[in-house]
């Protein structure tokens, strides 16, 4: 519980900090938390995970403390924020800013090469855990990217920019790839996670007001979506007291309330139109297809992405007709007990805001409409005066 | 009234003889030990803003001396405070075993008031001497005799460091004619009749006699190429006697360490260029040998030697923010390593050296004690929002303020942060993530549990507002400039 409330007031302190060491001293201090959450509290191989989660995350953001002291130091030693954004570096410092941010945040995210941590953590973290990692920490990298690689360092963001993109089309395909084999059900969550993600970074990197807004709205729905899933999986482990997808097969028999939420889960998670997913990707896909200025193969890139949204249809279907019906060989699941009240109480706010988000996500989207745009206008705007600033000089 | 401490301090030497000559119960002389330190804790305190010369301007009293005079006194209370009886000295030389560690506080004391080339040698002499003695009188344990060895091997190294601090002040000496260090540094009252040495980092001799007298520091900071005693002497001596080589010398080290380096001019890129060397290649051998050991005393040497690095790394900005931040990082490590070294000597009852492996579930042990550990490794590592973490951030800033050529080193020192995460993280691995069948809880007093509570508030408190610290610290090195 200590934990818990520890890493809350750390990762408010993330999202709102403007000051960049208190956002760094918060953004690591919520790992010690996390370690102990995984190491004390989770699976048999706990101790391999957090481990892993703890040394992967925090290798990969020392370098964004060097990043930051350069910055403390060219900024005539300010950290703050806006104060350093949109400073136009030179191209070699920003592509080594870009490095460091990048390291730092695709491993939070996770990105395709660098998201081994995350279902290891994921598997051996308790319920509560593995929600707010799914929920909340992953959206740290995300929200860095946008915070601080796209207004520090633009001209080299549009740069490797096709590099991020195709491999944020790696990790939704993998991802969907990977979780269709897994045995264990929360290691299928955590790999429909890394697809997941891949959509934000698509989204992010695709650097239009229709993908970065789709982005943020897809960062809400994979918040709300898979931290749901993630406690229904963990209702049934309380139960069985087993990930294993083989041993909750046919529970839908005696446990008809928890498979109707399962069910709104799931096809939240495929991304079925009216529920809070379908927004988001399909806002991140229209981005993707809009006639982009930075990157010309865009149509190629949509249709790449396309194929990972039938696998996530595959793999999360597939989880669901196993757990509801299974098949001849189901085990024994008739003393299997039905929701309680203060089970249904946890699910029900999730279930609330699939749907809102999916029927009205206009409320949404209001609130970060104003500060995308001028997101996207001032990233635009300092593009071309670096080409106005290159053609002179040429 | 300005020689207080050091007067008090040589009293408490004569206490402890007469006691030597009878038959005192442990429980007597632990209590006179408390007390005596204590009593100096508070007149360093009393002394605090005292302002002079004494002998012939050998020895300065001043806001700088004073200071430090104050953490190593409160270093040597807090580690007698925490530790509980020394249970691994002979027990017939117990009373003789205070007699040195009093003496050897007196030489570091001394040591960081001398500003004259021969005191400051004769007080290193003093300090050393006293702790050659310290390191083998740990009662045999029947199997290895490590101690006898460890004991050598410190004497022997020390000598040789000796030898060449010697040697590098005869070198200053002749080129300068003064042995006076503000002789050599431009402020003293001669100004114009001796050539300074502070204009003469063009020239190979003065950079070999500076390096020289400083790897006479070296050797007690536990740096790089003088660090081949650290591991041993750490794993064969009593663990009481361990957390006192770790912790106080270093301090008094430091303190010489910034006196010497004020007065060397930022143009002799030859020695900042040796100094940084020494620095990275330092966090390199540490953090990389500590990887692999499996006595916990022997990790905290390689450790130790790796953070000695990143000390040197403040003072070759030369300037006065770099040597404000070493103080800082100093006295953070010296915190650190008084919490984990109270935790070591309260898990080993008998005084045996603890393996990573015996802190197997100390979380359920003794959650407090796993705590501290907990904090204090996790602040040596870097992590926020603990006193390592700002230390080694602001050193950092620093370095990359005073030269954007530095930014190379500024990497190497973070990937250093990096790879030193896997070891501390280790321990703190054993201490927590295992379940193992029942064990017997660690036994703590109030004492230990009171400190421990102290010391987390501190490393959180330091680590999240430094700039108490930091604002005296930066008073005191004014002073001195």
């Amino acid at each position: 519980m200590v934990c818990l409330l520890i890493m809350e007031t750390a990762m408010l302190g993330v999202f709102a900090a403007l000051d960049f060491v208190l956002f760094y001293i918060l953004w690591e201090a919520m790992l010690v938390p996390m370690y102990l959450l995984i190491g004390i509290w989770g699976g048999p191989r706990k101790i391999y995970a957090s481990i892993k989660f703890f040394l992967y995350t925090l290798a990969g953001s020392i370098l964004l403390l060097v990043a930051i002291i350069w910055l403390y130091v060219s900024n005539d030693y300010s950290f703050f924020i806006p104060d350093i954004m949109w400073k136009n570096y030179s191209s070699t410092a920003q592509l080594m800013l870009f490095g460091a941010f990048f390291l730092a945040f695709a491993i939070k995210v996770p990105m395709f090469p660098f998201h081994t941590w995350l279902p290891a953590a994921h598997v051996e973290a308790p319920t509560a855990g593995s929600v707010i990692l799914a929920s909340i920490l992953l959206k740290m990298g995300t929200y860095g990217f946008l915070r601080f690689a796209l207004p520090i360092a633009p001209h080299a963001v549009v740069q490797v920019m096709p590099w991020v993109l195709w491999l944020s089309i790696a990790g939704i395909i993998y991802g969907g790839f990977a979780a269709l084999a897994q045995k264990d059900m929360k290691k299928l969550i955590a790999y429909s996670s890394v697809g997941h993600m891949g959509f934000v970074t698509l989204g992010i990197f695709i650097l239009n007001i229709q993908g970065i807004e789709g982005a943020i709205l897809q960062m809400i729905n994979h918040g709300v979506t898979t931290g749901a899933l993630f406690l229904c999986i963990g209702m049934i482990y309380e139960r069985t007291h087993s990930r294993e997808l083989a041993l909750a097969t046919g529970v839908g028999k005696y446990m008809p309330v928890y498979v109707t939420f399962l069910t709104f889960f799931t096809l939240s998670s495929v991304g079925f139109p009216g529920t809070n997913s379908f927004v988001g990707e399909f806002m991140v896909l229209a981005g993707v297809f809009e006639p982009n200025k930075f990157f010309s193969n865009n149509i190629a890139l949509g249709l790449a992405a396309i194929p990972g949204a039938v696998l996530a249809a595959a793999y999360m279907l597939r989880m669901l007709q196993k757990i509801i019906w299974g098949g001849t060989s189901n085990p024994d699941q008739s003393w299997i007990s039905d929701l309680n009240a203060r089970e249904i109480v946890t699910l029900a706010p999730f279930l609330l805001f699939v749907f809102w988000i999916g029927l009205a996500p206009g409320t949404f989207l209001q609130f970060m409409h104003a500060s995308v745009a001028e997101l996207v206008t001032k990233f635009h705007a300092a593009q071309s005066a670096a080409t106005v600033a290159g053609q002179i000089l040429q | 009234m300005r020689f207080l401490p050091e007067l008090l301090l040589l009293g408490s030497g004569l206490v402890f003889f007469f006691l030597s000559l009878g038959k005192p119960s442990d429980q007597l002389l632990k209590r006179t030990a408390n007390i005596i330190s204590l009593i100096v804790l508070l007149s360093t305190l009393a002394c605090l803003g005292q302002q002079g010369s004494l002998f012939y301007d050998s020895y300065r009293v001043d806001l700088f001396s004073q200071f430090f005079k104050m953490l190593l006194a409160a270093a040597t209370f807090f580690l007698l405070l925490g530790t509980n009886g020394h249970p691994s000295i002979k027990s017939n030389s117990k009373a003789e075993y205070y007699i040195f560690m009093f003496m050897s506080l007196l030489g570091l004391m001394m040591l960081v008031s001398s500003v004259e080339m021969i005191s400051i040698f004769v007080a290193l002499e003093l300090s050393s001497f006293a702790v050659y003695v310290m390191v083998p009188l740990r009662a045999d344990t029947g199997k290895k005799i490590l101690h006898t060895e460890a004991g050598i091997k410190y004497l022997l190294y020390g000598v040789m460091a000796t030898g060449f601090l010697l040697f590098g002040m005869s070198y200053l000496y002749g080129l300068t004619g003064t042995t006076h260090l503000y002789g050599l540094a431009g402020t003293s009252h001669e100004q114009g009749l001796v050539e300074q040495v502070t204009y003469m980092f063009n020239r190979p001799a003065a950079v070999v006699a500076m390096v020289m007298v400083m790897s006479g520091f070296f050797y007690k900071l536990a740096l790089f190429p003088f660090h081949f005693w650290v591991p041993d002497v750490y794993e064969g001596s009593a663990n009481e006697t361990t957390a006192f080589i770790a912790t106080v010398p270093k301090l008094a080290a430091v303190a010489l360490l910034i006196r010497l380096v004020t007065m060397i001019n930022v143009d002799g890129q030859t020695i900042v260029n040796l100094l940084l060397i020494c620095s990275l290649g330092s966090m390199f051998y540490g953090n990389l040998s500590a990887l692999v050991q499996k006595d916990l005393k022997r990790m905290l040497a390689f450790s130790g030697i790796a953070h000695a690095g990143f000390i040197l790394f403040g003072l070759l900005t030369f300037q006065i923010t770099g040597y404000t931040n070493a103080m800082y990082y100093i006295v953070g490590y010296v915190v650190m390593n008084l919490a984990i070294f109270m935790v070591v000597c309260t898990i080993s009852k008998t005084g045996e050296n603890i393996l990573i492996e015996d802190l197997r579930g100390l979380n359920a042990r003794s959650p407090l004690l796993a705590l501290t550990l907990l904090v204090s490794l996790f602040s040596l590592a870097g992590i926020p929002p603990f006193i390592g973490f700002t230390g080694k951030f602001m050193l950092l800033i620093g370095a990359l303020k005073q030269d954007p050529r530095f930014l190379i080193p500024v990497i190497l020192a973070a990937f250093n942060t990096a790879i030193g995460i896997y070891y501390y993280l280790s321990v703190v691995r054993i201490a927590y993530c295992t379940d193992e069948e029942k064990t017997e809880p660690v036994q703590t007093s109030f004492m230990v549990k009171v400190l421990s509570l102290f010391f987390i508030a501190l490393i959180v408190y330091l680590g999240l507002i430094p700039s108490s610290l930091l604002a005296i610290s930066q008073k005191a090195i004014n002073v001195i400039l």
